[in-house]
């Protein structure tokens, strides 16, 4: 670890990040009137909040063209956070299907478990410049909420976290790490109290505090510019990867994989190869009980999304015929929401990113190999890349690779993935602990 | 007659208009019925109607739970259409649509002008639909005759409030402060600086609303603005006392 930390080296600054335009060009214009990418995105926002996005957008086209601005976040990332992240050679998993040599992108070994990381210490140096003193983000899992904890904590912002109630109650150590940061966690009770439902409470606080409140989105969804500013900042995954993938295996991988929830880490990587027209990106998606149940969150890999717009931008969402938002289900809190990137839904309908879904029960299994075979352990949420990579693996030869992205760890999520694998002697432990605490 | 009209020929009558707010199908349309019903006979100029959508990101707690409240009790895009349909031929006052731009976008935009038109709705709020991502639904609104309502916020700048006038008809809503529905507004010395800046930006009548709730606040907004909005207050009067509460209140307000 520590090694890899000190080896931080000078990341070239892309003050511009490198793939993004390019699937955009067509549209450049537009996009940079409007924040659209082809026919997704925009900005739906209340006319309050109007003069808070001209400001926003004002101090990102700052720093996006400050190479200095960049360099600044390498370096904090270097120093705070442990970037660059390897990739590692999954030789076992790689004998075990016998095709292509499998890779992996490990954000998992960022500070605090997992890529949100990066955008959110991105952000934070923005909050800097922008001279505002508090913060707020929505977090499903809790993994955006603690990085923003963390990141306040460092930086010394006040910061308020919405976290639906039900994922309060699914997330505690999350909930428990955040306020032992400074944060105030408030549970929404509102909607189906998950996700969408905290990005929204996460709004209506905004509209009253923008004068010195900032609001860290978490992925890149949202209106402009939030898709464009987070997948900015993400974009270091990918950047690293293709040094690295040169590096260690000499060419090109045929593929890179990565989970999709709202899109944060799949953008993060796919834009360091969007450029590479060879290399096939491929987004999954959460097909939590199985397409034909009805219960998923898949967007794009399945056909019951349809064009819609909501929580400020226009994309595929998961919706009724009137436009009422559906209830999604995932194993994985980070995956379980009802819109998807704009960018993505772009590169979707370009046909530059293709889309699949991995069940809940095809996640343990895969899960459960990848511990096995690597001692690696993937968070539920990235475990659904590797579901569709280890699918596919055996269609290619030794000589090619594929990277999966490892957007989180999963030991972090211990009590979500016992409980996953109904492990019994974990719940006797619990139950001790209940009784220890009742006594 | 077009909306900005009908409100002047209404405005000469007296010193300022009352407009109405509720979210159809909350708690039922039996209930939505009989509101109105008391609404109107004790002098209400204007009524919003809210079409329930499930992220109402600009509302609220109290709106917000009652556009819940209404997609679980079932209340559909088609009952709404047909309910306003029977008001606005029950009422000689304008009626609006307020929601939010997913259900015109699902719906079919050219239909939900169509429809509207033709039932005698008079114009719609639309609180996350900027002009800037409005080009179609701002066409349609010339096309059918219908009011595009624009709103203006504590935030927004002059040339700002220019812009969303020159894309607005009927009247302006302007926000009396930052947040969202349902908290109380102070009517200070600053608010009475951003009702002149509302004034210098445009001709069209201005509507006052956010946390607007007794006779106080209305004699308050008496001759700094043509309409007094009251939201929140009338849904929370049903939820505590029943719709038949709702006549005395409107009736105590001026």
């Amino acid at each position: 670890m520590v090694t890899l930390c000190q080896q931080a080296e000078k990341s070239a600054a892309p003050p511009n990040s490198p793939g993004l335009r390019q699937p955009a060009q067509g549209n450049e214009n537009q996009m940079n009137k409007k924040g659209y990418f082809g026919n997704w995105g925009g900005a739906y926002i209340p006319e309050v909040l109007y003069e808070t996005f001209r400001q926003l957008n004002e101090a990102f086209e700052q720093v996006k063209n400050d190479p200095a601005f960049w360099q600044e976040y390498v370096d904090l990332m270097s120093t705070y956070s442990c970037r660059p992240t390897p990739l590692t050679h999954a030789e076992n998993l790689s004998r075990h299907f016998g095709g292509g040599q499998i890779y992996i992108k490990r954000e998992d070994l960022n500070h605090t478990g997992a890529h949100k990381a990066n955008n959110v210490m991105g952000q934070g140096l923005l909050v800097k410049r922008m001279g505002k003193k508090r913060v707020i983000a929505e977090t499903g899992a809790g993994q955006h909420g603690v990085a923003t904890a963390t990141m306040a904590a460092k930086f010394g912002f006040a910061c308020t976290i919405y976290m639906g109630e039900e994922d309060v109650m699914r997330q505690r150590p999350n909930v428990f790490w955040m306020e032992k940061m400074g944060a105030t966690v408030v549970p929404v009770t509102s909607g189906a109290r998950t996700l969408k439902d905290a990005i929204n409470e996460a709004f209506r606080d905004w509209v009253s505090s923008m004068d010195d409140t900032h609001y860290v989105m978490g992925t890149v969804c949202g209106p402009h510019p939030f898709p464009e500013m987070v997948a900015w900042f993400q974009s270091i995954i990918g950047i690293e990867a293709r040094k690295q993938i040169l590096k260690q295996f000499g060419k090109l991988p045929e593929r890179v994989y990565a989970c999709v929830g709202g899109g944060s880490n799949a953008m993060g990587i796919f834009q360091g190869f969007l450029a590479d027209r060879a290399v096939d990106l491929i987004g999954v998606e959460a097909g939590g009980k199985g397409i034909e149940t009805g219960q998923h969150a898949a967007r794009l890999a399945s056909s019951d999304a349809s064009v819609g717009v909501a929580q400020g931008y226009k994309t595929m969402f998961l919706q009724n015929s009137d436009g009422q938002m559906l209830d999604t289900h995932s194993v994985a809190a980070g995956l379980d929401y009802i819109g998807v990137s704009p960018i993505l839904s772009d590169l979707w309908e370009k046909k530059r990113v293709r889309f699949a879904a991995a069940t809940d029960t095809e996640v343990m299994a895969a899960l459960d190999l990848t511990m096995k075979k690597e001692g690696i352990i993937p968070a539920l949420e990235s475990t659904h890349a590797f579901v569709q990579a280890f699918k596919e693996a055996p269609e290619l030869q030794p000589d090619q690779a594929i990277i999966i992205n490892q957007s989180g760890r999963g030991d972090k999520d211990i009590f979500t993935i016992a409980h996953a694998f109904d492990d019994p002697s974990w719940k006797a432990f619990i139950r001790g602990k209940g009784a220890d605490y009742a006594a | 007659m077009q909306l900005e009209q009908q409100l002047r020929a209404a405005r000469a009558q007296k010193d300022i208009l009352l407009m109405t707010h509720l979210v159809l199908g909350y708690p039922s349309f039996e209930v939505n019925r009989e509101v109105i019903r008391q609404m109107v006979e004790n002098g209400v100029d204007i009524i919003e109607l809210q079409i329930p959508f499930s992220e109402p990101m600009a509302d609220g707690p109290v709106i917000m739970m009652a556009n819940q409240e209404a997609i679980n009790a079932g209340a559909t895009v088609k009952q709404c259409f047909e309910f306003a349909a029977e008001m606005a031929a029950t009422y000689d006052i304008p009626f609006l649509f307020m929601t939010y731009y997913n259900i015109l976008f699902k719906y079919g935009e050219e239909e939900f002008f169509k429809k509207s038109k033709e039932i005698g709705i008079k114009g719609f709020i639309v609180p996350d639909l900027p002009p800037e991502e409005g080009d179609k639904y701002l066409a349609l609104a010339r096309q059918y005759e219908l009011a595009p309502i624009q709103i203006f916020a504590p935030t927004s700048r002059e040339e700002r409030m220019r812009f969303l006038a020159a894309n607005g008809a009927g009247f302006i809503y302007c926000v009396a402060r930052k947040g969202v529905t349902g908290k109380k507004s102070s009517f200070n010395e600053e608010f009475a600086t951003y009702m002149a800046r509302c004034r210098a930006a445009t001709d069209l009548p201005l509507a006052v609303g956010f946390g607007i709730a007794d006779r106080s606040d209305v004699e308050t907004l008496t001759g700094k603005a043509d309409i007094a909005v009251i939201g929140t207050a009338t849904i929370k009067l049903v939820e505590e006392k029943g719709p038949a509460a709702v006549g005395p209140f409107i009736a105590s307000l001026r």
